[in-house]
């Protein structure tokens, strides 16, 4: 079977997605990866994810489709950018990889992991969880639908056990 | 030391030798100074969202590589979002020009001093960053020269005017977000969906 990373490039470049913004995670890398290398799309890295909010939103009024990717504990850095989506029903489509829920050995991460899909919600942002690798390229090709021809806010939250949890090495 | 050039002829003068130049005004005075230019299609004014004049500039910029883009902001909304002049010298727009109207003051929310009444200068942080130029401007003499480098250095470039502090008088923009949304895309690409 073909990862999910792969799986949802096909299907985030049939979207017609032109620019790709993030802030890394490990969950993330390969994805990252093709879309730097790819031609059709510039891969913009952030500093923080909020800014991914924003250029999602001036990307679409100069006629681009955007995707912003982060990890989950950045979703609590675009809470108030979000505003700007509402506000303007800007389309946006999100994809954001879950620390904090399956096997996390980091308790730093826990708080965001539990909140990060409510604050999604609880923002205007529609959540569609991705689960498995076979579902990948459905399920990116339906959020993309539904946010750049629904006018949507929509986020594809990438369970961590698909992603594989970070391990850390104990100390001999 | 605050500076002394009148905001709104700063901004007039500017928007007036715009040409096909698309413009995201930051909340607050920046976006009221652009109403009092004139309102225009292709000016996309913030009422809110603080901190996202810049980056929004940025995905219009890269969406349009053959148009000018100018980010109207001020001192206290680039200091929200110093971040994103890494973010933009790393991703190197030739079209893209930020322009900040520096009182150093948060003029919206009763004049306190921000951080450049204490020292910080953004234009020295976007050459640090790595713009490809960026400038503080604070006489009268030099407006010519930094307006035609807004327009049309190789970006990204920043221009910082050292506005003198005071209100001026009130002029605000549309503020319904979804319709000028579509003005700016019927106006921009003749379609609003898609």
């Amino acid at each position: 079977m073909r990862p999910w990373a792969e799986a949802a490039f096909t299907a985030l470049e049939a979207a017609g997605v032109r620019q790709a913004a993030y802030v890394p995670d490990a969950g993330l890398d390969a994805l990252i990866a093709r879309c730097r290398a790819a031609e059709t799309v510039t891969a913009v890295a952030l500093t923080s994810e909020e800014e991914g909010i924003a250029l999602a939103a001036g990307a679409w009024l100069g006629g681009a489709r955007a995707v912003v990717m982060m990890q989950s504990s950045g979703v609590g850095n675009c809470v108030n950018m979000l505003s700007l989506v509402r506000v303007c029903r800007f389309p946006l489509l999100m994809l954001v990889t879950m620390r904090g829920q399956w096997a996390e050995a980091n308790p730093w991460q826990l708080p965001m992991g539990r909140i990060a899909a409510d604050v999604l919600e609880l923002a205007g942002v529609a959540v569609v969880p991705l689960r498995t690798a076979a579902e990948a390229e459905e399920t990116v090709a339906a959020a993309a639908t539904m946010a750049f021809e629904g006018s949507a806010a929509v986020a594809v939250v990438v369970d961590q056990r698909l992603l594989g949890a970070k391990r850390f090495a104990r100390a001999s | 030391m605050s500076g002394a050039l009148d905001r709104r002829r700063v901004v007039a003068r500017l928007l007036a030798e715009r040409g096909e130049a698309l413009v995201i005004a930051g909340l607050g005075s920046p976006a009221w100074d652009a109403a009092a230019a004139g309102d225009h299609a292709l000016t996309f004014p913030l009422w809110g969202a603080m901190g996202g004049a810049v980056p929004m500039a940025l995905g219009l910029a890269l969406a349009r590589p053959e148009r000018r883009v100018i980010a109207l902001t001020g001192d206290g909304e680039m200091l929200m979002g110093l971040g994103a002049l890494a973010t933009v010298a790393a991703a190197a727009p030739a079209n893209l020009a930020v322009v900040v109207l520096d009182n150093e003051r948060y003029g919206e929310t009763g004049g306190q001093q921000s951080h450049t009444a204490r020292g910080v200068e953004l234009a020295a942080v976007a050459r640090a960053a790595g713009f490809a130029a960026a400038a503080t401007v604070a006489a009268e003499a030099d407006l010519a020269a930094a307006i035609a480098t807004v327009l049309g250095a190789p970006g990204p470039v920043m221009a910082v005017f050292k506005i003198a502090p005071g209100t001026a008088p009130p002029a605000l923009p549309p503020r319904d977000g979804t319709w000028l949304k579509h003005r700016f895309r019927q106006a921009l690409l003749g379609r609003i969906e898609g």
